[in-house]
This record gives C-alpha cells, structure tokens and sequence, in this order.
C-alpha cells in the first residue's frame, strides 16, 4: 500500500508544507517527504529554521 | 557579577523565541517571565485565519506556559501586570510585588488601537489580538452571524476572507478608498477586494463607524454617511499601539514603540526590547509587528543576553497576506521612498525608483510561488 503524502504547518506562523507539491521555487521537489526537506531549509514565512521546525500533521 | 534573573515582560512569540534562543547559549542564567495573561503560546497569524478550518481556541494552544516554563528553566508569573521600572535600582514593579534585573526584556506587545465611538453597545465591540479574544469572538458568533469589520488593512482583509469562508456574513468599513491602501498597488489592491467581494463581502469605503448602539437582537451601527447597518457583531481591526505608556513614565525613550538600538538595546542599557513593542533604528527607525523580524530580533537578543553582542539585521522580510480567495506576498519599499509600482505581468509587481531598481514587490494569487526569484529582484544591483 503506498503512502499517502502529508500535509505540515508551521505552528509558529501557519505555513503550511504540502509534501504533495514541494516546494519547487526552493528546490524542493514535488513529492518531497518532510524528512528529505534539506536540513537548511527555513519557513518561506517566518523564517524558522528546519532545526528548530515544530511541525505537526494536519 | 550580577546574579539577579533575566526578567522577561510579555508571553507572545517574541518573550518565548527570545526565552528559547537564550536557552540555546546559556542553561544557568536564572530567568523570570512576567505576564499578563497565562503565558500559554500560539500562533498569533493563526487568529485571523483559524475560523474557517473550524478550529477552537483552545486548539490553535501549542504550548501551556507551565510545560515551557519548566522546559526552558523559567520561573513563571503569570497573571502578573508590569507597572513600571526603577532604572537605577534595576527593579520591576508588578502587581505583585518587586522585582531585580540583571537585564530586562520588554516583549509585550501591543494593544488594539481604539476609537472614540458614540453609543451604548460600544464596550461590545472587540478586537482580537490575543488567544482570549479570539475565544471571545467564537463564542458571540451563531451560525450566519452579521459582522462588520472595521478596518480594511492586513488583518481586516484576512479576517473579512476568513469569516465569509466560515459562513458569516461580511461588511467592511474603512475611510480609505480600497483595502490595504497603504500597501499594495491599486490594481493589486482592486484585484483583492473583488476577490473577497466574490466571497460576499460587502464594503464600505470612505466611511467610518460613529456609533454603536443595542438593537435587539443584534446591534445598529451608524456610519459617518449617516447609514445605518444591523449587524450583529462588530470587530475593530484598524491597527496596533504598542504598549509604552508605562515605559515612557519610567524614563525609556519611546515613539510610536520604545526606541531601540542595533542591540535591541533601549536607551538604558540593561534593558531591551523587541515585537510590536519595539522601535527598531535598524529598520529605519519602524516598528514591525511582524512574525518574521521577531524571530530575527530574538535569536539576536537570544545570544546579546548570553554575553556575545549581537547586531540584529533584518534581511527583505515579506509579509504574507493570509487571504486564502487571492493571496498575497508584499515585500513593501520602506515608507516615504519615491518611486511607483510597475506591473511586470498579471499577479506580480514590481516598486522601482526612479533608476530603475527594485525596492519592493507584490506576488498575488498563484505568483505568489514566485517567492525565490522576486527576492532576487530586490537584491539585483
């Protein structure tokens, strides 16, 4: 059974991160999982850092 | 050497990022929270976007004060009011006693700007800036409510986007000819209030609200044109002050936030500020009540308060207009700047001056993917 893509958001600013369409104007793939967004990766919003990233699943 | 605690005044996400990037360089220092509220955290951008996903109050929470108190070793006073300061003594008066500082940290915020109305419902009209708020206006909200907003700018918008998608029934009132005037192009800013029109929401540009006055079962509210609208809730939106009556009274440099240096440093130099209570001299002098410059100032502050100086620098922080019928990405050139908006194609514009270079953009609708390569346009010689 395939999985089924995810969907996070950023609790600090409500950025959401849909792993169904990438980030491709970061360089992020469609289709990325959140575990392989590159460490270095900030919020396009608010600029949180990956590292410090407290996201959860919607 | 000073072994009195770092006291830090407010909860939002500027007291607890700065709490949290402090935490990173230094385990020791003793730490002291002073609030007016519970101290709980939440996403504050999530209170004027929250109400079409059906979301509580009490689930927008994503940190009870006490498990972050304990977490980043902090005492917390909640409930707990600032008075004032002792600058020499290095105390803070609270409503609960006194309170010595190595450094102070003013991260309170700012307060709804209110204005002076006629009427005897006016104590019912709310403003939301705080989670309770936010519980406040779920809770006066029946299904199909009336609800006039005052104040078309950011949080107006993104409210009158929210509540039409939430089923509610929307006016807007601003004495501006468009919404987000001061921000965005008129094309743009056109383009926006079709899109909320196409929701349902009704404006009322030019205009003002005079009077609030009880109408069962709801609320009559007059305008300056002298029309009469039943609503049944009305929400000010028409901006913030930060919060520095008592800080100006205590000796601190303030303007329309308390003054701050490149440190984030106030004019006495154990105490700093940062958030909406700021005034930052290396915005040009702004203030930013923004979720983005905060995180930047705290993780600045975070390591000046360790004990290694720390410059802010802001870097091109666009603001994202949360209005989900026609989003918005705004990266506005500083104000006073001369120049014009140019529309580069449909959804994205561009500020130039008059070389030709570009200060500033907006990215609508679906441009606003665009992201990555407008903030190369502002960094383009």
């Amino acid at each position: 059974m395939s999985q089924a893509t995810q969907t996070y958001v950023c609790i600090v600013c409500g950025f959401i991160y849909d792993e169904a369409a990438g980030r491709p104007e970061d360089g992020i793939a469609v289709g990325t999982k959140w575990t392989d967004v590159p460490a270095d990766w900030t919020c396009p919003d608010c600029g949180v850092a990956k590292a410090d990233f407290e996201m959860v699943e919607v | 050497m000073n072994l009195h605690p770092i006291v830090v005044v407010g909860s939002g996400l500027a007291a607890w990022t700065t709490i949290k990037e402090l935490r990173k360089h230094d385990a020791q220092v003793p730490l002291v929270m002073v609030t007016a509220s519970s101290g709980d955290a939440y996403p504050k951008p999530a209170l004027s976007t929250a109400f079409a996903q059906g979301k509580q109050a009490d689930q927008l929470r994503n940190g009870v004060a006490a498990d972050l108190a304990a977490t980043n070793q902090v005492q917390l006073q909640a409930h707990t009011m600032a008075v004032s300061i002792d600058l020499a003594a290095q105390q803070l008066h609270t409503s609960q006693g006194v309170l010595d500082y190595s450094s102070l940290v003013l991260a309170h915020g700012a307060n709804p700007i209110r204005i002076p109305l006629q009427g005897d419902a006016v104590d019912q009209v709310l403003s939301v800036n705080q989670l309770e708020d936010y519980a406040l206006l779920r809770a006066r909200l029946q299904p199909g409510a009336r609800v006039l907003i005052m104040g078309a700018g950011l949080i107006g918008c993104e409210f009158a986007n929210d509540l039409s998608a939430a089923g509610f029934k929307v006016q807007v009132v601003d004495p501006s000819a468009r919404p987000l005037a001061a921000l965005l192009p008129e094309d743009a800013s056109l383009q926006l209030a079709h899109a909320l029109s196409a929701l349902g929401v009704v404006w009322h540009w030019g205009n003002s609200v005079t009077r609030v006055s009880e109408q069962a079962p709801g609320l009559q509210v007059q305008l300056q044109n002298g029309e009469q609208l039943q609503v049944d809730l009305v929400l000010s939106a028409i901006g913030l002050r930060a919060n520095t009556d008592w800080l100006a009274a205590s000796g601190l440099q303030c303007d329309r936030g308390v003054l701050v240096n490149s440190h984030l440093q106030t004019n006495d130099a154990h105490v700093y500020a940062l958030g909406d209570v700021a005034q930052y001299a290396s915005a040009g002098n702004r203030t930013l009540p923004y979720v983005m410059p905060i995180m930047t100032a705290a993780r600045a502050l975070g390591a000046t308060l360790s004990g290694t100086p720390t410059e802010v620098v802001f870097p091109v922080m666009p603001v994202a207009v949360k209005t989900p019928a026609w989003p918005l990405l705004v990266a506005a050139p500083s104000p006073q700047t001369a120049g014009a908006w140019v529309l580069l194609e449909e959804g994205a514009w561009q500020f130039h001056n008059q070389d030709g270079q570009c200060l500033g953009f907006v990215l609508a609708g679906a441009k606003t993917s665009l992201r990555a390569k407008a903030m190369q346009w502002l960094s383009a010689p």
